[in-house]
């Protein structure tokens, strides 16, 4: 037994240390305030103070830090995207998370499993041959397989899929990687809490002063914070803190779903996803299967979850795997996806000068959120987005230049 | 099972009905391609209670519902341009 873990049986008080410390009342001005304390705002508030000497920042979270979408996704990590713009940020994001446990000090279960993106039609074979030659391209190890090692690397799968729509191939995708979605944002909070940035959990954003087209401050529950520049790091709540600024975007929010199965022994090592059958799957380090579907239908505000969702994942799992049908779902949950027209996020400046968003993360956010914090704390620092993030400009909309990641970014498309 | 009435058939599941998103009026043909390109492309994403299209894919019929996108609650629903008879 470690000395550590002793020193925790002995102890009278709780000896271990706070991973951030617990502020109450923020000062009166800051040189950069983050609204959101999930993954992104919390690895930008890190990157910033880091990288660019940056610490007088404030982190604002109206709930608790990682509560949010970062808390509520499938927690999968890979970079077979469909642009060459889209995977080189991805790939960029990959990268940081391989080396991210040691260099937060904080073991993230990162797992390196392997992606099978299967296809059960012509059409979706052309797809994934695309994807392979575009990530092939860029650098990335992704490439297509046929039925025989689909099965030889997970042979628990009905490769017929109950007889209604036989698996022809899948993109295989080398680096994919699950890894404990709570931990990033707890290690990124203690990182940046260590250098200085003070995170205010409970502290809601009612509003924010733009006076001559430019950021002045913020209004929140605990008062005015004086500031130049602010960023908006809040997913699903980026369309009411636009509204603030009085900024449009194409962002619409929908839910998206998730659920566990209760835990079972190891059996899966692979993370699977067919587009056809709206379903994606991977068994977490506790064993519980976790398995995603494709967005809701129609716009809400609401994380609520539902009955028929379940049921419709629950019945596509059976067509690939007929021997989960005594297996229990135990949890459910919603998240609010922030939902852009051509499936890629929007990063950088915007109109409203001190302004900058970090926004329509969709259904892609996690994987990206080293990548993301890391190029808008540049963004922030040099008021000058990157070229890594350049084709995910705001301005792209109005210059008819759109990123299409549809065909990569999620599934039922 | 969720509900929605379509106001030429009734009371259906949910499932029955496609999102057809937000009612919106275009601006005129010869507007700027700025105008356009925020027509086109920008939705008013923030939460509150909406008129939008909805489709009975089963008869075909495409109507207007209201609805809170906050809570999910339908107001009301019409055919388009019989609104003051629902």
């Amino acid at each position: 037994m470690p000395l550590r873990l002793l020193k925790y049986a002995l102890s009278k008080e709780y000896p271990g240390k706070r991973f951030f410390q617990a502020h109450e009342t923020p000062k009166k001005s800051y040189d950069v305030v983050i609204i959101g304390g999930g993954g992104h705002g919390l690895a930008a508030a890190y990157y910033l103070a880091k990288e660019h000497g940056i610490t007088n920042v404030a982190v604002l979270e109206k709930g608790y830090i990682g509560g949010g979408n970062t808390g509520r996704n499938t927690t999968i990590v890979r970079s077979n995207y469909l642009t060459p713009e889209g995977v080189k940020f991805y790939d960029a994001s990959v990268k940081i998370y391989e080396g991210l446990s040691e260099e937060l000090d904080l073991n993230l279960f990162y797992s390196t499993r392997g992606h099978y993106t299967l296809a059960h039609t012509e059409s979706a074979m052309r797809t994934m041959r695309w994807r392979a030659e575009v990530n092939k391209h860029v650098g990335v190890e992704s490439y297509v397989v046929g039925p025989d090692e689909i099965a030889k690397a997970c042979p628990q799968l009905d490769m017929s899929c109950s007889g209604q729509a036989p698996i022809l191939g899948a993109l295989f995708h080398a680096p994919g990687s699950v890894a404990r979605h709570d931990g990033v944002a707890w290690g990124y909070a203690r990182g940046a809490d260590s250098l200085g940035v003070e995170i205010f959990q409970n502290t809601e954003v009612l509003g924010i002063d733009v006076q001559g087209g430019k950021v002045a401050g913020v209004k929140t529950n605990k008062g005015y914070i004086a500031t130049t520049k602010v960023l908006s790091a809040v997913a699903g709540f980026t369309p009411r803190i636009c509204e603030m600024v009085g900024l449009e975007t194409p962002i619409v929010i929908h839910p998206l779903q998730a659920c566990v199965t209760e835990p079972m022994k190891p059996w899966l090592d692979t993370i699977l996803v067919s587009g056809s059958l709206h379903v994606y799957v991977s068994q977490s380090s506790r064993g519980e299967l976790v398995m995603g579907s494709s967005l809701d239908p129609y716009e809400v505000h609401s994380t609520r979850s539902t009955l028929d969702f379940v049921e419709g994942l629950t019945s596509h799992m059976l067509d690939m795997f007929p021997f989960l049908s005594n297996i229990k779902v135990v949890r459910q949950w919603a998240g609010m996806a922030d939902m852009t027209p051509d499936f890629a996020p929007v990063m950088g400046k915007t109109p409203v000068e001190g302004f900058y968003l970090d926004a329509g993360w969709g259904t892609w956010g996690f994987k990206a959120t080293p990548i993301s914090g890391k190029t808008m704390a540049e963004t922030i620092a040099r008021d000058q987005a990157p070229d890594l993030i350049h084709s995910f400009r705001l301005s792209r909309f109005e210059d008819y230049e759109l990123t299409g990641e549809k065909g990569a970014a999620s599934v039922g498309h | 099972m969720k509900l929605l009435t379509c106001p030429v058939n009734g009371t259906r599941p949910l499932s029955e009905f496609v999102f057809g998103g937000e009612l919106r009026q275009p601006p005129a043909a010869d507007c700027s391609d700025q105008v356009w390109a925020h027509y086109v492309h920008n939705r008013n994403g923030a939460p509150g209670l909406k008129q939008e299209w909805w489709y009975h894919a089963p008869s075909g019929t495409w109507f207007i519902a209201e609805r809170n996108t906050l809570t999910d609650q339908v107001i009301r629903t019409y055919l388009k341009g019989q609104e003051s008879q629902a």
